[in-house]
């Protein structure tokens, strides 16, 4: 049955959003403002406690830009490993490396700039191997910017405790009079109030609307999710973008209920696992045009920057419903001590891609009743070389999800390192998987 | 006329050990009646499984090649987590109850759950969220919490109550073994090492998997016997090894003893070095927090060493230091295949090396070594280091 389609209208204010931020990090000195350099993951709304002229730049998207303009990213990848890297390194990581050592700055229309901007600081966090590491090297690399990682090893979500939490609350704490330090400003707690509140709007709307493409037809492509869920990776306290996010949410659920889907062909429902190959973003389009094949999402997609309730309190059920939000919750944030807690208590239980790590049954139950609620038909699963953390516990799951009678097809590749990837091959593994499930090409229909 | 060093039966007894692991494991579990624990990262508090009577020992590779981790571990994790699941999947470990990780890398966590859900007979298991950031103020009040819990976990199963006592005792005996081992290492300090790189790691490898009270006895003699040593190989480039779980003998055979050029490793930065055993424990009224102190602030491993608001590594310092004091020559950087956290801190370390004038040499190590391609990378940069030495 042909599906009606429509251009998401709120495309454009994504993308511009996106292309003033990298924008916005380059000019910031001109203006006076401030800049800094994280993860994505990193506490993002502490520094907004500085300022209303601070800029920041997550890593992980930065280096996930550099890897679909394939020239670029390879002459990253190749200063990087003249200095000594290694290639099984996280792939981010290398480009961002690799940008500083050559000193140009990407933006994010793929044009080149020189030299490289200088944060002001380091702020991150550390869970994978590399984050903390990351940026300790990339100071250096810079002449010894100020670096500071929040140790937020505590565990799972369901196993906080208040001794947990308090941990990553005091290192907050702290970085607050190191930022005072070396900016010379002085931190307003009002605007971190109102950061931290805007944080969890956004990331609980990014999660509601990835609940709505449990409609059949799917209103959104994972494709496009891509375009749609970084704001919550690049500067997710930002109240404008959880402005956006309402904005998606309305145009989203509006699809639903006029029954527009994002393919004109609907046969095939599957979910993703890992960051996908971003320099063969192409592999969802053959899906899409051989076999009408859509893509859900992925435990990515959904859980970076989502804000879900995960495991319940005994451990043994994955919930995709989407976190409460500091109102929703009934909690009022008045004072920095709140607002620290709040946003430390807010990650640490909700964010779903910091629950796995902890475990592969988590990932497991995770993956499984995300496959259930969405009705999918299967999933396809990037066996990534590029991130250490997302391919942890990828073959238990593959596993699993075998032994629960879920087809599973699996395909090597690299996130960001566009020298690691056989395009043939993949599109064999695809052929050959849907052959196996019975699932015709669209063209010989 | 002194011994030569290959006689002291001492280091026989390590080998053996190292070499009999787990016909000495059973040995104990027969004879004590006690439980065994394996461990992974050296991290895990052994004192505490100690105080309560149970045996922790460090589950190792072998060095064997396999393929049957394969649907379980990828194969960009690191060879030794992929060769310890191996031995568990293999029944080489069916003595242990037991089985636990204080977290440490990725690689080892994936393997470790693996670990604990594929073999038989693992009855208990605990997973500690180790902190990660060790050069933080708040880490050590919040590892001591996670040893409280850890130690409530040991006590529910194995029924018996850690009391102060017990864990001074452990305390003391682990402190015991730290100091002798310390001990053996100063001795390196010297001109003529008594020891080789090899024989170093023996004698720590096998108090990983020892009962700690027996390694203690022969530590004692061996520590008396080394004084009648006679030294009668040169010792040559005095090097240093830095590295993860460099256990694999035939690397350090091929170094010391297989190639034209004299050298001699005088000290291994490796967590079957120096940084398993250089820190003790200090008297604490509050037994938990002596255990985290002594577990934050021992030279850490490079998977928790990084900058939260001073940009230093701790474990960097501790490599300078050694430099001097055991005037090293040359560094070897054993870097295991895919392993992130020594990866990540090459590119600095290299600096430091250059910094200090100190040269140094890359290998990558995975689960059995390509000797012959080793060979000639170390022969040619033994012979740079001792060309530079007649030059300057
Ligand atoms: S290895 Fe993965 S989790 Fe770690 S920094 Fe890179 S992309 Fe992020
Ligand atoms: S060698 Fe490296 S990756 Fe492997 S277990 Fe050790 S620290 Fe982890």
């Amino acid at each position: 049955m042909e599906v009606k389609v429509r251009p998401l209208e709120c495309w454009n204010d994504f993308k511009k959003y996106r292309e003033r931020y990298y924008k916005n990090y380059l000019e910031a000195k001109d203006k006076g403002g401030i800049r800094w350099a994280g993860s994505a993951w990193a506490f993002d709304a502490i520094p907004h406690g500085l300022g209303e002229d601070v800029y920041p730049l997550t890593g992980e998207p930065y280096g996930a830009t550099c890897a679909f303009f394939h020239e670029f990213s390879r002459q990253c990848l190749e200063t990087i490993e003249r200095k000594g890297a290694a290639r099984d390194l996280c792939g981010y990581m290398r480009n961002y490396w690799g940008s500083i050592a050559q000193n140009k700055y990407l933006l994010a229309d793929g044009s080149i700039v020189e030299p490289f901007p200088r944060p002001d600081f380091n702020f991150t966090i550390h869970i994978c191997c590399s984050h903390a590491k990351w940026y300790h090297y990339a100071a250096e690399l810079e002449n010894g910017v100020p670096t500071y990682a929040v140790d937020i090893s505590v565990g799972p979500g369901y196993l906080l405790d208040d001794k947990k939490i308090n941990y990553v609350v005091k290192q907050l704490n702290d970085a607050i009079p190191w930022m005072e330090k070396i900016t010379g400003r002085e931190y307003d707690d009002e605007l971190l109030i109102k950061a931290v509140y805007a944080e969890a709007d956004a990331m609980s709307t990014w999660a509601k609307i990835c609940k709505l493409n449990q409609a059949r037809p799917a209103p959104l492509e994972e494709k496009s999710m891509f375009s749609l869920y970084v704001l919550n990776l690049i500067n997710r306290s930002d109240p404008e973008v959880a402005k956006l996010y309402h904005k998606l949410y309305d145009e989203v659920e509006s699809r639903v209920k006029r029954g527009i889907g994002a393919l004109t062909h609907e046969q095939f429902r599957f979910f993703t696992d890992n960051p996908p190959p971003w320099a063969f973003l192409k592999v969802y389009r053959y899906l899409e045009k051989e076999y009408a094949a859509i893509s859900l999402g992925a435990i990515y997609t959904f859980g970076l920057g989502g804000g879900w309730i995960g495991m319940d309190e005994k451990g043994e059920k994955w919930i995709w419903e989407p976190a409460p939000t500091p109102e929703e919750a009934g909690v009022e944030i008045t004072n920095r001590e709140e607002a620290l807690r709040w946003t430390a208590e807010y990650n640490l239980r909700y964010r779903a891609s910091w629950q796995h790590e902890y475990s592969h049954w988590i990932r497991k139950l995770e993956t499984y009743q995300m496959i259930k609620d969405w009705n999918a038909d299967a999933i396809i699963m990037h066996i990534n070389r590029g991130c250490e953390l997302w391919n942890m516990s990828t073959l238990e799951v593959r596993d699993y999800l075998v032994k629960k009678g879920i087809p599973v097809a699996t395909y090597e590749g690299n996130m960001a390192d566009p020298r690691d990837f056989d395009e043939a091959r993949t599109f064999n593994v695809i052929d050959s998987f849907m052959q196996s499930l019975g699932i015709e090409r669209i063209s010989e229909k | 006329m002194g011994k030569k060093v290959e006689e002291v039966p001492q280091l026989k007894q390590f080998r053996e050990w190292f070499d009999k692991r787990h016909e000495y494991a059973k040995e104990w579990k027969r004879e004590n009646g006690g439980k065994i624990v394996g461990y992974y990262c050296t991290y895990c508090p052994e004192e505490i499984l100690y105080a309560a009577g149970v045996l922790p020992v460090r589950i190792l590779g072998s060095h064997e090649p396999e393929s049957i981790t394969r649907p379980y571990l990828h194969d960009m994790y690191c060879p030794f987590c992929h060769d310890t699941l191996a031995q568990g999947l293999q029944g080489r470990y069916d003595y242990l109850d037991g089985v636990t990780l204080a977290q440490s890398c990725l690689h080892m966590r994936q393997s470790y759950f693996s670990f604990v859900d594929r073999v038989p007979n693992i009855q208990w298991s605990y997973y500690m969220h180790f902190p990660h950031g060790v050069n933080n103020p708040h880490a050590t009040p919040y590892l001591r919490w996670e040893l409280e819990k850890f130690k409530s976990a040991v006590e529910e199963w194995t029924g018996v109550t850690i009391t102060n006592k017990e864990l001074d005792k452990a305390i003391e005996i682990y402190n015991k073994n730290r100091q002798l081992m310390k001990k053996v290492f100063e001795l390196r300090r010297g001109e003529k090492p008594p020891i080789t790189g090899l024989h170093a790691m023996e004698m720590v490898v096998s108090s990983q998997v020892v009962d700690k009270k027996d390694h203690n006895e022969i530590l004692e003699s061996f520590l008396e016997d080394l004084k009648d040593v006679e030294v009668d190989r040169e010792t040559g480039t005095r090097l240093i090894l830095i590295g993860s779980e460099d256990d694999d003998r035939s690397f350090l055979e091929l170094v010391e003893y297989g190639i034209n050029y004299p050298a001699t490793f005088v000290y291994e930065e490796c967590c079957t070095g120096a940084r398993y055993f250089w820190d003790e424990v200090r008297p604490n009224e509050d037994r938990l927090m002596a255990l985290a102190e002594r577990y934050v602030k021992r030279i850490p491993c490079p998977a928790k060493d990084w900058a939260a608001g001073e940009l230093i590594r701790r474990r960097f310092q501790h490599i300078e230091k050694v430099i001097k004091d055991y005037n090293v020559q040359g560094a070897i950087i054993a870097q295991m295949k895919f392993c992130d956290p020594h990866e990540l801190d090459i590119p600095s370390l290299r600096v430091l090396f250059d910094k200090n004038n100190v040269k140094h040499l890359t290998l990558e190590l995975d689960i059995t070594q390509p000797i012959g391609q080793f060979r000639t990378r170390v022969e040619a940069f033994l012979e740079a280091l001792g060309e530079e030495d007649l030059f300057f």
